[in-house]
Order: structure tokens, then sequence, then C-alpha cells
């Protein structure tokens, strides 16, 4: 019996210091920054255009995004054609997409001297620009478009098959059926989804820091970059993050009113309705090939102009792309180890699963890296040179950035094999030991591989505390990616983005594939 | 077959196929016939419904209602359909979810808005016009059910395991009201059961299906007390 006290406050322990890391982590780097001792610098009118600019390209993204998938989610839902399986695997991809490199991608068909502009040059117009506030919500809505295809699809799935059987015996016209199964279906996940995307584009910093820019195309992720990057201003630097970290907070609040679509595969890929199917066929086939072209065309850019120049990359590359490896593996591995550890620690308490998991999802996306990387920074540099610890540094923050990912599929994982098989251990009075090493872990092996995968690579793309933390000798696969597209090395950029994919999605794979086995149970 | 009643639905030579499975059906149902459809799981039953409700076109064959073809779209077929499940939407309230069985947009006539109250006070929910779907128990989303059935007065009502889900005594209050409703209406009726106890209360025939064939309609009393060897197999030593 004692030994069983002792695991027990062992394993409160553990959750309560993870749980305890990862609010340090949100809330203790803002309070740093809240609080340090030189007080704030005064703001300047550029940087209320820059938290106006933030939450107008926000709205315009998130509004963009999910209005968009509406129509390109109700094709799917009924279109059945060659390919549509691997269409919406793809939908899924943008999310684990280096940041940077979607966003070259997006240069090389939609920038200056892009594919469109050739194009429009060709027939006698002018070239596109993307550069700015067009170019932000261009490529937040190249992001988060999939997202919210995918959220509604999910909702169309969600929808009981004798539901649409019903509509169909009362002799149901498309309004009528968009009254009684579409709307409902929209009304329980479009706030959802809008608010993630909001949220997702509110703290996004990569995009902004790659096309915007400006007196028009500056958002408060950025304005703390320079404030703290060129103008080594730590109170302007701490001001802003303190207001943007009071605007993660308002709408991550809003957040919590709203529920959250949940990321799942389930039934994605069957058809959920055929309503309309033959009547709408080609608006529906414009409206996918549309969405297809605009996530297709500029993945296929990259490696178009990436794949011939590999072998000619710089020895610099190789060896940014073991640090990148070395970064992506540790931070896989702290992230890991903390999630499963909290999900084990809380899975026998009577907590409302469900409610910890969005809150820890709602805070690690209202979490900005910039406020992250700023407190850091400030706790770090009194003592070292903050460049010195760069990289563990940034496997840090990256796990941490990914633990909400990690905890959302393993935390009902864990808390599934306890429901259904904690009775059947007591009753075979089994030991703690060859619970978790015969039962739990054989059983947990799927979901921690796909887990790890997703924080791998997500970890592997990221560039954005390492940006603040950087010194010029450091060198990472996003950091000279980001170098060379400065300098307008487009092609060179191109190749070594189509590095950085495959080394992402090879980490993912060998991931997912090993948390798979041979064995399928 | 009962002599002397005409045949209303007609099933000639139909054969209905849901990817590798294909049921074939001949026969035909007499007005007024109270049918249960009874039969292994996979053995095709509710392909037959929905073969017959029009979600499934036949490969082969006709599906005939009074020696005509029947519309390729399910809406325009004189029947009305009562799931298992999902007979309700959850986010109309009791009055709109009848008022969809005339009307899917919801807009009635004034005359349409007493027939539906008046549907409303034969399955006893008058007072629960204004409720939601959720706020209901299983019994009253039963009689929400049954209430728009018979506000639609089709001629052929279509059952797929309706009440499965209820208690006993539950289930033979809905098989009542059914009952009444069937009488009132003058409606045909085939309701898949799994139950030989609700068969027997409910049907004067029944309609064997299984390995994808759907039998002909028979005295259902004579067919359980001189069972064929599929349903010998289906009902064990129960019968």
């Amino acid at each position: 019996m004692a030994g069983s006290v002792i695991a027990i406050s062992l394993r409160l322990i553990f959750g309560g210091a993870v749980i305890t890391a990862l609010l340090t982590f949100s809330f203790g780097t803002a309070a740093v920054v809240a609080l340090r001792g030189h007080g704030f610098g005064p703001l300047l009118p550029t940087d209320l255009s820059a938290i106006r600019f933030t939450l107008w390209q926000a709205l315009v993204s998130a509004f963009l995004s999910v209005s968009v998938a509406i129509p390109v989610a109700r094709a799917l839902s009924r279109q059945s054609f060659f390919g549509r399986r691997a269409l919406i695997t793809l939908l899924g991809a943008p999310f684990i997409l280096p940041v940077l490199v979607g966003v070259l991608g997006l240069l090389s068909v939609f920038g200056r001297s892009g594919w469109i502009s050739e194009l429009l040059l060709f027939f006698g117009l002018g070239r596109l620009s993307i550069y700015g506030a067009s170019g932000v919500i261009l490529a937040h809505v190249f992001f988060n478009l999939p997202l919210a295809t995918r959220f509604i699809l999910q909702g169309w799935s969600g929808v009981p098959a004798e539901r649409f059987r019903l509509t169909d015996s009362l002799g149901a016209n498309s309004w009528s059926r968009f009254l009684l199964i579409e709307w409902p279906m929209l009304r329980g996940v479009l706030p959802g989804a809008f608010v993630l995307i909001f949220l997702l584009c509110l703290t996004s910093f990569t995009v902004a820091l790659a096309v915007g820019g400006g007196p028009k195309g500056t958002t408060i992720e950025l304005a703390i970059y320079q404030a703290f990057r060129f103008e080594f201003n730590l109170g302007k630097a701490a001001s802003l993050a303190t207001i943007q970290f009071g605007l993660c907070g308002i709408v991550a609040l809003l957040a919590f009113l709203v529920p959250l679509p949940k990321v799942g595969d389930i039934g994605l890929d069957r058809l959920a309705h055929q309503f309309g199917a033959r009547k709408h066929r080609r608006l529906d086939i414009i409206w996918i090939s549309g969405a297809a072209g605009f996530l297709i065309l500029p993945l296929s850019a990259i490696l178009f102009r990436g794949l011939g120049g590999i072998l000619s990359l710089p020895g610099q590359v190789f060896s940014a792309s073991i640090t990148s490896l070395l970064i992506a593996l540790i931070s896989t591995g702290v992230c890991i180890f903390l999630a499963l550890g909290l999900s084990l620690s809380i899975a026998y308490s009577r907590l409302n699963t469900q409610k910890i998991v969005e809150g820890i999802s709602v805070l690690g996306l209202s979490t900005s890296p910039l406020v992250v990387g700023t407190g850091l920074f400030l706790m770090i540099f009194p003592f070292v040179n903050p460049a010195s610890l760069a990289i563990p540094v940034t496997a840090f923050v990256n796990a941490m950035m990914a633990m909400p990912f990690a905890l959302r599929v393993l935390i009902p994982a864990v808390r599934d094999i306890y429901n259904e098989y904690l009775h059947l251990r007591l009753s075979l009075n089994m030991g703690r030991g060859i619970w978790l090493m015969r039962i739990v872990f054989p059983r947990l092996r799927r979901p921690v591989g796909f887990s790890a995968g997703l924080v791998a690579a997500l970890s592997m793309g990221d560039f954005g505390v390492i940006a603040l933390f950087a010194s010029p000798d450091l060198q990472t696969l996003p950091l000279i990616l980001y170098r060379l597209m400065g300098s307008y090395q487009m092609d060179q950029a191109a190749a070594v983005s189509v590095v950085l994919v495959a080394q992402s999605l090879f980490l993912f794979w060998i991931f997912d594939r090993g948390g798979r086995g041979h064995t399928e149970s | 077959m009962i002599a002397g009643d005409e045949d209303i639905l007609n099933l000639k030579q139909t054969c209905f196929r849901q990817g590798k499975f294909a049921l074939t059906a001949n026969f035909e149902v007499s007005k007024g016939a109270r049918i249960a459809i009874i039969g292994p799981s996979g053995g095709g039953k509710s392909t037959l419904l929905h073969g017959i409700s029009g979600f499934l076109k036949p490969t082969t064959g006709q599906v005939l209602w009074e020696g005509e073809p029947m519309s390729d779209h399910p809406g325009e077929r004189p029947l009305s359909i009562l799931f298992q499940d999902h007979n309700l939407f959850p986010h109309l309230c009791v009055a709109d979810n009848i008022a969809v069985g005339i009307n899917p947009n919801m807009r009635l006539s004034e005359e349409q808005i007493l027939l539906a109250k008046n549907a409303l006070d034969q399955v006893g929910l008058s007072e629960k016009a204004a409720d939601f779907p959720r706020d209901l128990s299983g019994g009253q989303r039963g009689r929400v059910g049954l209430a728009r059935i018979l506000l639609r007065k089709r001629p052929l009502i279509l059952l797929d395991e309706p009440f499965s889900a209820l208690g006993p005594a539950l289930k033979d209050e809905m098989l009542e009201l059914l009952s009444q409703i069937l009488d009132l209406t003058e409606a045909s009726a085939l309701m898949v059961t799994h139950d030989t106890n609700d068969a027997i209360r409910f049907g004067d025939q029944a309609i064997l299906v299984a390995e994808g064939l759907a039998h002909e309609p028979q005295e259902i009393q004579s067919l359980f007390s001189n069972p064929p060897p599929a349903l010998k197999e289906y009902i064990g030593d129960r019968a």
C-alpha cells in the first residue's frame, strides 16, 4: 500500500511539474517581460499601426480562409473523383510545412518574378507584388484554408447518414437542405475554426517577417523582433510583448467560449453525402481544382526550382541540416517525455481531461513565440550571452510550443487505455510494471509515434525564437533559408527548401512508421 | 396474399446492389398490409428499405406504385420513413420538426399549422411544441416522429427498427400508437424488426430477408409455425 502512495505522489509531482513548466513558459516569460525593472518604452504611432494591422490581417485572413473553405469542403464532401483521398491527405500538409518554405513557394508563383507575373507580362500586363499586407494575407490563407477545409469536412462527416436520407425523403430542395443540414453543422464548426485561425494569424511571426514589413505590413510580432534585433530597444519590445500577450489572452478567453474543432482523420476520406452532386458538379470541380491549384502550385514551384540545385549546395547546408536534425531530435525527446509523463500522471485522476486538453491547446495557441523569446532572452541575458545558448533554447522552446499538439493526441489515448483496461488490470491483480510495459506502452506506440513525428517536423521547420537568439555563425536550415531569401538567391533558397522539407517529412515518416510497427492491433 | 386486396407496391424482379452485396426481391404489397421484415443481420433488410424508399436504384427490374414506376427522387415517393435514430433535427423545435413533414422550408399555411397542432395532440405532446429534441425522452422523440408520419398522410410507411432502443413497456406503447396511426391513415407499413414478438404483434404478414433474397410476404402465424430453414436458423429455438 505504501508503495502505491509513493507512486501516486510521484505522479502528482511529475504532473504538477510539467504543468508548472508549461505555465511558466507562457505566463512566466510574459511576466518577466512585463515586470522587468527598466520599465516599458513609449509606443510610437508606427507601433499603434502595427497593432491595428495585426488585428485587421488576422480578421481578414480568418474570414477569407473560412469562407472559401465552405464551398471547397462542400464540394469535397459530395464529389468522388480520382485522387480525392490524396488531396484530402494533402490538406494536412501545410500544418507541418515549414512556414518559410510555403512563403518561398508562394513567391515563386505570385511574386514579382513568379509564374503569374511572367504570364501577366506576356499578355502585356503589369507584375504582381505580394510584399506587404496582401502577401501576409495570401500566406495566411495558404496555410489556413486547408485547415479550415478539414474542419468543415469533419463537420460534414459527422452528420449521421439517416439525417441526409430523412431530408431527401422529405423532398427538400437546396435551400431547405442548407437550412436542415448544412447551416446547423456550420454553426457548430465555424466559430471554433474562425477563432483558431484568428489566433494562429495573430501570433504568426515568420510570414510577417518574410513578406510583411513596412508601414502597412508590420505585425506586433514583427515589431517586437525589430525593436529587439535592430534597435535593441528592450523597453519597447517589452511594451509590445505585453500588448501581444494581452491580445492573445483576450482571444484565448473567447476561444474558451466556443467549442474548438477536433483534429482527427476519422471518416474524412469517405463521401459524406451526395446532395446535388450531379447538379453542381461543374461548380464543385472549379472550387476543388482552384483550392488544389492554390495548394499544389507553390509546392511544385519549390520542387521545380530547387531539385536541380541540391547537389551544388554549399557544404554549410550539410552541417546546418545536422544542427537542425539535432534540434528536432532533442525537442522531440523532451516534448514526448514530458507529454507522456503528464498524460500518465493524470490518467487516474478524476480531472476532466477534455477541459485540460482544451485549456492546454488554447494556452499553446495563444502563446506568442516572440513574447516567449523576449522573456527567455531577458532571463538569460544577465548571466550568459544568449547567442551561445541558441541551440538548447531553441530545442526547448520548440518542445514547449509543440507540446499542446502532442498532448492533444496523448492524453485521450492514455485515458482510453485506462478506461478500457483498468478494471481488467485490477481483477487480474496485475503489477504496475507489467501493466505499463505490457499493456500501456505497447498500446501507446501508435499515438506516440504519430505525435513524435509531428513534433519533430514542426521543430525542424520552425523559425521563430531562433531568429531572436541566432548569431551570424549559427547555421540551421531555416536560418540559411531565411538568409538566402533575404538576399534574393531564390534558386538556392528553393534547393535548401527541398532539403528541409525532405528532412522534415522523413523524420515524420520514420516516427509515424515506427509507431505503427509491424502488427496491427 | 390476402385475397381480394389490391396490390399497391410491386417489386418486379428487382435487384439492388450496395458494393459487393446484392439483394433480389420479387413481391407485391397489398393495400393496408402490415408487414414485418425479419431476418439475420447483413441479410439485406436495410437494403430492401433503401430500395423501396429510393435511396438505392434497382440495377434490374422495377419498383412500381399502383402499377406505375416510382419517381427517382425519394422525396417524390408516396411514403414516410422512420429510422432507429436521428429522426429529428436537433436544431429544430418539436413544432418545426413536424412542420418539415409537409414543407421542408417550414413555412406552413394557417390550415397546415392547425393540422400540425392536431398531429401533435394525437401523440399527446401538445405541451412540448416549443421544446427541442435534447429536452425530450426517447419515447417522446419517437412520438414526434410518429406525429410527423401522421401529418404527412403518405399511403406507405417504412420503419427501420424504430423502437428497438426503447424498453419493453415503452415499445408496446409506441407500437400501439403506430397501429392507431395506421388505422387512421389507412396506410400500408413495412417494419424491420429483430424481435419476433414485435413482428407478431405488429404484422399480419412477414417478409423473410436472408442471404440476399427477400421472400414473398407470408401469413405471419403460419410462417412462424412452419419456419423455412433460414428463419429457423435465425430465430433458433424461440419460435
